[in-house]
Order: structure tokens, then C-alpha cells, then sequence
């Protein structure tokens, strides 16, 4: 009952408030929200005769993804250090939309990865490029997303877990690589390489619980860094890599939990990633994932099964398929307005997938035609569970070559 | 993203540079078949292909040093990039205030970029002089004031070198402009929480200066927030501040029906029930009915939230009448 459409007449009268008093923040949501005032209506009126409606254009999506795994224009050239996140980013799209590319190509990739192997351990962002957190995690996704036995003995774990030592600070940190920033991405990033890979040590990890906490405010999210303000993709980092470390008792749950709900857009029905600030599709994920892993927290606290996630399913599917749709050339956005491309495509869909199956028990809840269905990911990983479940067993079968010196 | 060189009709290509002709190119490695190729430019491609050979050389020298400056021009999201340039610095003896300056440029034109706001800093750090931090991250911050490099730069920088001194004054102005300002709200808290301390005087004046702002406006989830922030360090809790109790109750009377406000008294609740202090504002029975008016009402969004929420307080409530009803027995 609470998982059903809104109609426009709802939406329509949750617009913003100014209270008289117009600032930069209200101008720029009153502007968002007319716009998407007008998608809506629009929309309300087609789905008038196509009771299908909405619809969501797979087969575009999925020729788009196929081409950008193999080339991709110019205005590209900014991700230039970002090339293994674009290989996970369409993989993992490619594999919610249940259309993976065909073993020659996912062999090609696994080739193309490991150019990206750095000797020194983990993956550049490129073939040459220093070893980065974020360009590995992004590679063990991929790896684990293909999964193939090519693709687990490409990678070297035992450099790969001497190049986690080396972002490692003592204070249980993570800079991103090494002479970089750190923040709660590094910490993020390393925890989940190292747990699919079977690269963790208490050691490794010595404090980092500690440290992640010490990056939830008083709002109640996570921010990158102690001190900084919360945001809904460090809160999914701090809180899935506690989670990971199995120390979610270190943190404030239903503080996190009321601000994560918080986070939902009235009107809009997507996320927004801070107080105050605009909808984007990409916190479809960023926040819609830490909901699950909420639930899971709950249910092991207070011993009594929460099946459910609690923000508002059918109002996020709304947003992603309406307003963040790019037609008729396919792919995902931030914002009526913006330029599609492969980032916001891979956590738009992601975070679609979260507001189908929720906590992943009982039955999904499906806006639109049922096709419209995705498959389900590990809301810790954001790769589909059995394939993270077949990485992770596949690695601790095979332990790797050196044991951690520690 | 950077212009591509095509336009750029002064633009001499690394290969047709004589003093360069002792290097050869290093094209990127791609493997026997296409995977994420990007379509670069030719002045992307062959400036990279240069900064590949010299990384492969390890040359340390000054048109190195210059080549990074191309390199990262044309994507100054380039890690590497910007980690041998460091390198060079270091190995040159480069002067670095000229650095500072360059990487100045660099943040104006990319704001919003994690490398070159690290880059800025280490540089800060070598020489040991945040001088120009403030204005530099008031500059970007002027231009967005949401910026979180800018203000964790910021923050960095005050938190290093002490230079909390006019900050509550910059704060202040941000707030003044747009009260919805989260990331001013933030700033806010992190000078007191690290600078002013929370002495009793000091959460009853952040008290006083966020009410006068919900006052302003109702609907303003920042100065909430901010509001609980403060009050996590008022030794009587959330619920033992008579002035904010009674303000919340005062705005409630007057028919106010801000999410943000039920919120708070339920927040009250909450705290009263678990310290056993429940009266008759602040008690499950109330929390019920408002997390029922916000499920149905005035925060429909979040329904199945606040309906979460009501089934908790409704054990509550069945606990509070279980206890009254024993008391009634006692008694008689």
C-alpha cells in the first residue's frame, strides 16, 4: 500500500515553500521543481494511452553501454585516468539490464584490465598510470562482474595487497594513492577490494572503523573527511565499509537513518545528496543503497526481521525513469537538463534496481511494465550477489601466493 | 573537459619540437583489441604520448616539468600527472610560490576536482604558509558556496595553521546571504566544536542565534539540524532545554506544521521516554500521533518511515499504560 504511484495532483502539491524568503538554495529548487513539475504532467498525459507507461528503454541503454565499451567521444577525454570505472561502470550497467557482452569481449576486457595492473600492485586509471583505490576497486568489480577464470587469475594479489599497505595511514586511513588525498572513498574502496579479494587482515584495517566513525556529523551522515558535511556518497561509504568491517555498532544508525530519509526529495522523488542541495539520479544509489544495509543493521540490533527498506520505492522509480531517462539516445542523467553519460547511467540504474527489490526478501516492486525489471546487486559491493559471492569464494579457495607479512 | 588543440593554430605538436627530438613517444598501450578507447584529440594524443616516454625515462628536467603543465591542461584530473610534476618539484628545487600561483590558475578553471585542490595543499604543507588559503577558498566559495574541495580545503588549512580567528564572522555572512546555506551550517559547527568549545554559554548563544533563524523560516532543515547538533552538547539532552521545548511548543500552538519541527518534538519524545521522563507534552502517546500526522499529512514522502517510527512508540506506549495501570493496582 505505501509502494504505490503518486499521481501528478500529489506531486503537484509538494511544491517548495519559500516562506517569503528567497534565497539562492530555494531559487535554484524552485526552478528544479518546475521543471520536473512539467516532465510530470507531460508524462501523466501520455500514460494516459499507454497504460504501460513508464517505460524503460533497455535495448537502447544496452546498445549505448556495448558502444562505449569500445570507444567513446571526445568530451571523454576528462576520464582519460578513469578508464577502469568506465569498464565497471558499463559492466555492471550492462548486467543489471541483464544483456552482458558476449565471452570474446569480456576476455578483451580482462586483457585491457590487466594492462592496467600497475607492477607496484592494483590498477591505474589506465595502461602506465600509477596505482589508484578508486581505478582498483572499480577493476576488482569488473573482474568479479565478469567472472570467468581468465578474469580471477589476472589479478596479483599479492601485489595488490602490498600496495593497500602502502595508502594505508597509521591512524587507519586511506589515501587514494600514493603522495594523494585522503578521505573516506580510500577507506571505502580498500575495505571492499580487500574483502572480495581475500586480501584482508585485521591488520590491514587496524582502526579504520574508528577512523570512518569519526566522519559522521551531527546531521547524521558520513562526510569525507572529519569535520566536513555529510553527503550521501561518503555516507554510503562510511556506512558499507562499516558494514564490511562488521562494526556498525561504532556508529549512530537511527541518526544516519533520519538523515538518509531525509534525503528523498518531496516533490522530485529522487535523492538529493546534501540538506539543501539539488536531486541528482546518481544518489538513487549513493543513498538509496545505504537503505538495505540499514534494514540489515536493524534487523540484527533489534533481533526482528525489517523486510523492507524505508524511503519511498515507487517515488525513486518515478524520478529515474521519468526525469532521468536520456531518449531517444539512451542513458541516464543527473537532472532534466544535463548530458547523459556513463556514471550517472551506471548508479541511476543501480539505484533503480535498490527501489525494485528493496532489502532483497519478498517480492519486487515494479513501476511500470514488468519488464522494466533489473537484476539485484549487493548493496555492499554495487556488483550482482552471486557474482560478488562467486568472487569472494573463488578467492578463498584460491589464497594467494605470499601471505600478508603482518 | 579541456578545448581540443585542432583549434589551436599556435599549438607546435611535441613531435615537431626539435629540443624533444631525442625522446621517443610512448603511444598508450591499448592491447590487441579496442576496449574504452576514447577519441582524443591529436594534441591530446601526442602530448601524452611524450609524458608517457618521460615517465617510462624518469626524466627529471624543466621541459618535463613544463610537459606536465600540458598534460594536465588537457585533463587535470590526471593523478599522475600531477604526482610526477610533485616529483619533479621536488627534484628540480623548483621555486614554489610560482607553483602556488600556477596551481591557483589551475582551481579557477577546475573548482571542482580532487587533484588539484591536493596539489594546492601539499604545496601549502612544503612551505609551511596557509597566507592565501582563506582567500583563495573564499574566492571559489564566492563562486559556489556549496564547493566541497573549497571548504575542505578550508577546513584543512584553518585546522592545521589556527586560523579560526574571523571565521565565525565569514560564516556569519555565508548565513546572511542564504540561510539554507548547509555547508555555512557546517562551518559553523566545525568552529565550535574545534575552536570555541561547547561551554554552556557558548550552546546557549548557538541556540538562541539558530532559533531566531527557524523563526525566520520554518521550513529550513539546515538550522534543524543544527539545532539537534548543538544540543548534543547541552548536558540536559534535547529535551531538557526549557527554552527550546517551549519555543517548539510555542511554534506548534501557532498551527506550524514544519516536518522539521514534529520531527524535533518526537526527537523530544524519544529522549523522554528513554530517560523515563515523560510528561504530558513529551510522551509516546504524542510521538504516535505525530508520526501518524506526518505519515498521512505533512511528510507523506516518508511514510513508511514515520509509520517505522510509530510502531516503535506504539510498544512504548503500551509499556507507558502497562506501567500506569500497575501503579493503579499498587494503589489499591
Amino acid at each position: 500500500m505505501e509502494n504505490r504511484i503518486r499521481c501528478y495532483e500529489e506531486i503537484s502539491s509538494e511544491t517548495f515553500d519559500t516562506e517569503n524568503v528567497v534565497t539562492d538554495s530555494s531559487s535554484d529548487q524552485v526552478d528544479v521543481e518546475a521543471v520536473i513539475l512539467k516532465i510530470f504532467k507531460q508524462f501523466e498525459k501520455s500514460a494516459e494511452i499507454e497504460p504501460e507507461f513508464p517505460v524503460i528503454r533497455k535495448r537502447v541503454h544496452c546498445q549505448l553501454l556495448k558502444d562505449y565499451l569500445r570507444t567513446l567521444p571526445q568530451k571523454y577525454e576528462c576520464l582519460d585516468a578513469s578508464r577502469t570505472w568506465i569498464v565497471y561502470w558499463v559492466l555492471h550497467s550492462l548486467s543489471l539490464l541483464n544483456d552482458m557482452p558476449d565471452a570474446e569481449t569480456l576476455s578483451d576486457v580482462v586483457k585491457f584490465l590487466t594492462l592496467c595492473q600497475h607492477d607496484d600492485g592494483g590498477y591505474g586509471g589506465g595502461p602506465g598510470q600509477y596505482p589508484h583505490l578508486g581505478t582498483t576497486y572499480a577493476a576488482v568489480n569488473a573482474l568479479s562482474i565478469i567472472g570467468t577464470e581468465e578474469a580471477y587469475n589476472s589479478l596479483d594479489r599479492s601485489s595488490l595487497q602490498k600496495f593497500l599497505w602502502t595508502v594505508r595511514d597509521v591512524d587507519g586511513s586511506f589515501a587514494l594513492h600514493k603522495g594523494g588525498e585522503q578521505d573516506i572513498r580510500g577507506a571505502y574502496c580498500a575495505v571492499s577490494i580487500a574483502k572480495i579479494t581475500n586480501t584482508y587482515t585485521d591488520a590491514l584495517f587496524d582502526k579504520t572503523a574508528e577512523w570512518i566513525v569519526s566522519c559522521q556529523t551531527y546531521e547524521g551522515g558520513f562526510a569525507g573527511c572529519p569535520g566536513m558535511e555529510a553527503h550521501g556518497g561518503y555516507a554510503f561509504c562510511g556506512i558499507a565499509s562499516l558494514a564490511l568491517l562488521n562494526k556498525t555498532h561504532l556508529c549512530d544508525v537511527d541518526a544516519l537513518l533520519r538523515w538518509c530519509v531525509n534525503r528523498q526529495m518531496r516533490l522530485e522523488g529522487g535523492f538529493q545528496g546534501r540538506t539543501n542541495k539539488l536531486v541528482d539520479g546518481c544518489y538513487s544509489f549513493w543513498l538509496g543503497a545505504a537503505f538495505p544495509i540499514i534494514s540489515a543493521i536493524l534487523s540484527q540490533e533489534n533481533k526482528e526481521l525489517l523486510e523492507t527498506v524505508l524511503f519511498n520505492q515507487g517515488a525513486l522509480q518515478e524520478y529515474v525513469i521519468i526525469c532521468c531517462q536520456a531518449l531517444p539516445g539512451g542513458g541516464f542523467i543527473d537532472k532534466p537538463g544535463k548530458h547523459r553519460d556513463v556514471y550517472h547511467t551506471c548508479y541511476a540504474l543501480s539505484g533503480l534496481s535498490v527501489a525494485q527489490h528493496g532489502t532483497g526478501a519478498g517480492d519486487p516492486f515494479i513501476v511500470g511494465r514488468p519488464s522494466n525489471e533489473l537484476n539485484r546487486i549487493h548493496p555492499l559491493y554495487n556488483v550482482a550477489p552471486h557474482l560478488a559471492y562467486n568472487a569472494v569464494h573463488y578467492f578463498i579457495r584460491h589464497p594467494p601466493p605470499v601471505k600478508d607479512k603482518n | 573537459m579541456s578545448d581540443s588543440g585542432d583549434s589551436d593554430v599556435a599549438w607546435t605538436y611535441y613531435k615537431d619540437r626539435p629540443e624533444w627530438n631525442d625522446v621517443t613517444p610512448v603511444p598508450e598501450d591499448e592491447g590487441p583489441n579496442l576496449v574504452v578507447v576514447i577519441a582524443h584529440s591529436e594534441k591530446f594524443v601526442d602530448v601524452y604520448d611524450y609524458f608517457r616516454a618521460v615517465l617510462q625515462n624518469n626524466e627529471k628536467s624543466e621541459r618535463a616539468l613544463h610537459l606536465t603543465k600540458d598534460a594536465v591542461e588537457l585533463n587535470p584530473a590526471n593523478y599522475t600527472v600531477w604526482q610526477y610534476r610533485r616529483d619533479l618539484l621536488k627534484a628540480l628545487g623548483t621555486d614554489l610560490r610560482s607553483e602556488l600561483d600556477y596551481v591557483e590558475l589551475v582551481i579557477k578553471n577546475s573548482p571542482k576536482n580532487y587533484q588539484v585542490w591536493h596539489h594546492r595543499r601539499v604545496l601549502v604543507e612544503w612551505l609551511q604558509d596557509p597566507s592565501q588559503e582563506l582567500e583563495l577558498t573564499g574566492d571559489a566559495l564566492m563562486q559556489d558556496p556549496k564547493n566541497y574541495h573549497a571548504w575542505q580545503h578550508r577546513q584543512w588549512a584553518i585546522k592545521t595553521f589556527g586560523l579560526y580567528e574571523k571565521e565565525m564572522d565569514f560564516v556569519d555572512n555565508l548565513i546572511t546571504d542564504d540561510v539554507r546555506n548547509n555547508s555555512a551550517w557546517n562551518q559553523r559547527y566545525f568552529i565550535v566544536n574545534n575552536h570555541l568549545g561547547w561551554s554552556d554559554l557558548n550552546v546557549q548563544r548557538e541556540i538562541c542565534y539558530t532559533l531566531e533563524k527557524i523563526k525566520f523560516i520554518k521550513n529550513n532543515e539546515s538550522a534543524w539540524n543544527y539545532l539537534k547538533g548543538v544540543l548534543i552538547h547541552d548536558k540536559r539532552g534535547l529535551s531538557g532545554n526549557a527554552v527550546v521545548t517551549s519555543f517548539c511548543e510555542e511554534l506548534y500552538k501557532n498551527k506550524c506544521r514544519s516536518p522539521y519541527l514534529l520531527a524535533f518534538i518526537i526527537d523530544i519524545c524519544d529522549e523522554a521516554i528513554k530517560k523515563g521522563e515523560t510528561n504530558c507534552l513529551h510522551n509516546a502517546t504524542r510521538a504516535v500521533e505525530l508520526c501518524q500526522a506526518l505519515a498521512t499529512k505533512y511528510d507523506k514522502i516518508r511514510s513508511k518511515y514515520w509509520n517505522y517510527m510509530c510502531e516503535k512508540f506504539k510498544k512504548a506506549q503500551q509499556e507507558e499504560e502497562n506501567n500506569k495501570e500497575k501503579a493503579a493496582n499498587m494503589d489499591e
